[in-house]
């Protein structure tokens, strides 16, 4: 079985966000970058499937320009087996899906994160997915290959299931996917020098939105102080001041 | 013009979110003057379809063809996408939770529409179409402009009021052409949680932290949320170290949720954290340490120990509720 990894190259969680441009651009001035989170996880399950056995090759395949670079060579450093990079800076979700459809054919299973922590779009593996024509898997909060057959734990309200799904699929992942992101091993970094990084040329996409300009969100009155031993006081303002008991 | 909104059921009933989602719909419809239909994929009685009208709906279409109980995204994309084609709809609107984020991005692209997920109010414009969405986990907004013709969104919970309209509504059947093929996944077991507040639909949510310091010692929150008929929430350490179930565990890479009320006992505050929870209306922390950067998100605050507080509360609350 074949894995392709979708990657989205993002600012650090603990990022403070700010903007440029009167407001119409990401300020990325001092930025630490990071793999997205959900897609560290779906590297990890990734890299533990194939240390399983039954997986051949781990492909983590990304859409931007060189600065994503040491991104990837983190991934390749967890467990990849090589990289692409469609050498294009992203602008919306539809344009990211339509480059990696050109370079996703050949895998059985790809995987892509619930959403990427920067924009929120939870839209690009759903539309490689269409864009495929293959069945797509959302909520995907656990993987398991059992005699080359894929299962899915996935996430529905108040519960779970366990599916079993056709191949070439994709699987939208979510918490639980893996316990914790792998960090990557001295050898491991020092392997993934040798892996190959394959920049390839984007083909012509169409973009549907465009960002406008941003905000931040207006500042939270100071918050209301009760006594420790007072927590009467506590439930009457929640009770007739905020009216929320 | 129509509007197509996809009206997801929960063992053959509605819930609020479909009500904001229906009511959402109309507003736009009255803005535009177009009309609203809703789809129902699943067995729903039509008094529960009849619901729909009594928040703007002009139409009900249903398919109740079993083979969608499994929810394959591919072949209930497809079933959407062809209510869609059969109504004419320049919009569609579906819930920004599983289904509709699983959903939507295949709409989008059969139907060649822009989308934009996780809307959080009205259009800002009509032309150029512009909508507000968070972005960075709740850290910031973004306006954003579609610029295809057909527009694909899906709303966040709670973010619009339901409105009743009582429109009279047609309700029709519904059997679009979707192939075997297209039904790719197979369920092989399903596994719910019952008797519990779901935390997605929780007007109130209690959560605890690390503070809590171990799993045994949640009688007392659970106690509380029993009271309060709440949701139970906790931090991703807990979670972590199984404490709790990983279905409670709120923030950034866990559920994202905005209740009435949310109260945090023992939690610090982390900005992963606070992605979970920060459209939530009122926020109350409870935390020994009054520097901890839970306060500065709060609305009401006690600087104390949990395990003195939460008895307290409780009191407070029986007292409250005689
Ligand atoms: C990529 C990434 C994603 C993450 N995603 C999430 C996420 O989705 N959700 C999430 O929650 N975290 C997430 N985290 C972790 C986050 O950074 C914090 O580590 C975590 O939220 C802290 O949990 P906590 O507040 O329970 O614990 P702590 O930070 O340890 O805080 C415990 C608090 O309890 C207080 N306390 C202790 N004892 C008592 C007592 N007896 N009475 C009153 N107060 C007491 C302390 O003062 C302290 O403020 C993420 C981290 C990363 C790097």
């Amino acid at each position: 079985m074949k894995i392709l990894v979708l990657i989205s190259n993002v600012p650090d969680t603990t990022t403070k966000i700010r903007f440029k441009s009167d407001n119409t651009a990401f300020d990325d001035a001092g930025v630490q970058w990071i793999i997205n989170p959900w897609d560290e996880l779906a590297l990890t399950r990734a890299v533990e499937l194939k240390e399983m056995g039954g997986v051949s090759l781990i492909t983590v395949a990304n859409v931007g320009n060189a600065t994503t670079e040491p991104t990837l060579r983190k991934a390749l450093a967890v467990g990849a087996d090589d990289a692409i990079r469609i050498d294009v800076e992203a602008r919306d979700a539809f344009e990211v899906a339509t480059q990696l459809a050109s370079v996703a054919r050949d895998y059985d299973l790809i995987m892509a994160g619930i959403e990427a922590s920067d924009y929120n779009g939870s839209a690009v593996g759903g539309m490689l997915a269409e864009l495929l024509d293959i069945a797509s898997v959302s909520s995907v909060s656990g993987i398991n290959i059992e005699n080359g057959q894929l299962f899915f734990n996935r996430e529905i309200d108040g519960g779970s299931q366990v599916l079993s799904v056709t191949t070439p699929v994709v699987a939208i992942v979510q918490k639980g996917i893996a316990k914790e992101p792998r960090i990557p091993a001295m050898r491991g970094i020092m392997m993934a020098r040798k892996k190959e990084l394959k920049v390839t040329a984007p083909v012509s996409a169409e973009d549907r939105t465009s960002f406008v300009r941003f905000e931040l969100p207006p500042k939270k009155a100071a918050c209301k102080m009760v006594a420790e031993d007072n927590a009467k006081e506590l439930i009457r303002l929640l009770h007739e001041e905020a009216k929320v008991l | 013009m129509s509007i197509l909104v996809y009206t997801e059921n929960w063992d053959g009933k509605f819930k609020k979110f479909s009500f904001e989602l229906v009511s959402y719909a109309a507003s736009i419809a009255k803005q535009t003057g177009s009309t609203v239909t809703a789809l129902s994929i699943g067995n729903v009685a039509d008094s529960e379809l009849q619901k729909l009208s009594n928040y703007g709906t002009n139409k009900v279409l249903k398919i109740t063809d079993d083979r969608f109980n499994s929810l394959d995204n591919k072949a209930m994309s497809k079933a959407i996408v062809a209510a869609a084609k059969a109504e004419g709809a320049k919009m569609i609107i579906l819930a920004h939770n599983n289904l509709g984020k699983a959903l939507a991005p295949r709409v989008a692209v059969r139907l060649q529409a822009g989308l934009e997920t996780g809307v959080v109010a009205l259009p800002v414009s009509f032309d150029p179409f512009i909508v507000k969405k968070k972005v960075f986990t709740g850290k910031a907004f973004a306006e954003v402009k579609i610029n295809a013709n057909v527009k694909v969104i899906t709303l966040a919970q709670n973010s619009f009021e339901p409105v009743e309209l009582h429109h009279s509504e047609t309700i029709e059947a519904f059997n679009p052409q979707v192939a075997d093929s297209d039904f790719t996944t197979t369920v092989k077991e399903t596994n719910k949680v019952t008797g519990k507040v779901l935390l997605s639909d929780a007007e109130i949510v209690v959560s605890g932290g690390r503070g809590m310091k171990s799993g045994d010692n949640w009688g007392g929150l659970e106690e509380m949320a029993d009271l309060l008929s709440a949701g139970m929430a906790c931090s991703r350490p807990v979670s972590d170290e199984g404490w709790r179930s990983h279905t409670e565990h709120v923030g950034q890479t866990g559920k994202i949720i905005a209740p009435n009320l949310y109260m945090a006992f023992g939690i610090s505050g982390a900005i992963q954290h606070l992605g979970g929870v920060s459209s939530s209306k009122v926020i109350v922390a409870v935390n020994k340490d009054k520097e901890a950067p839970i306060f500065e998100v709060a609305d009401y605050g006690i600087v104390g120990d949990v395990f003195t507080v939460i008895p307290q509360m409780i009191e407070a609350i029986k007292e409250m509720k005689s």
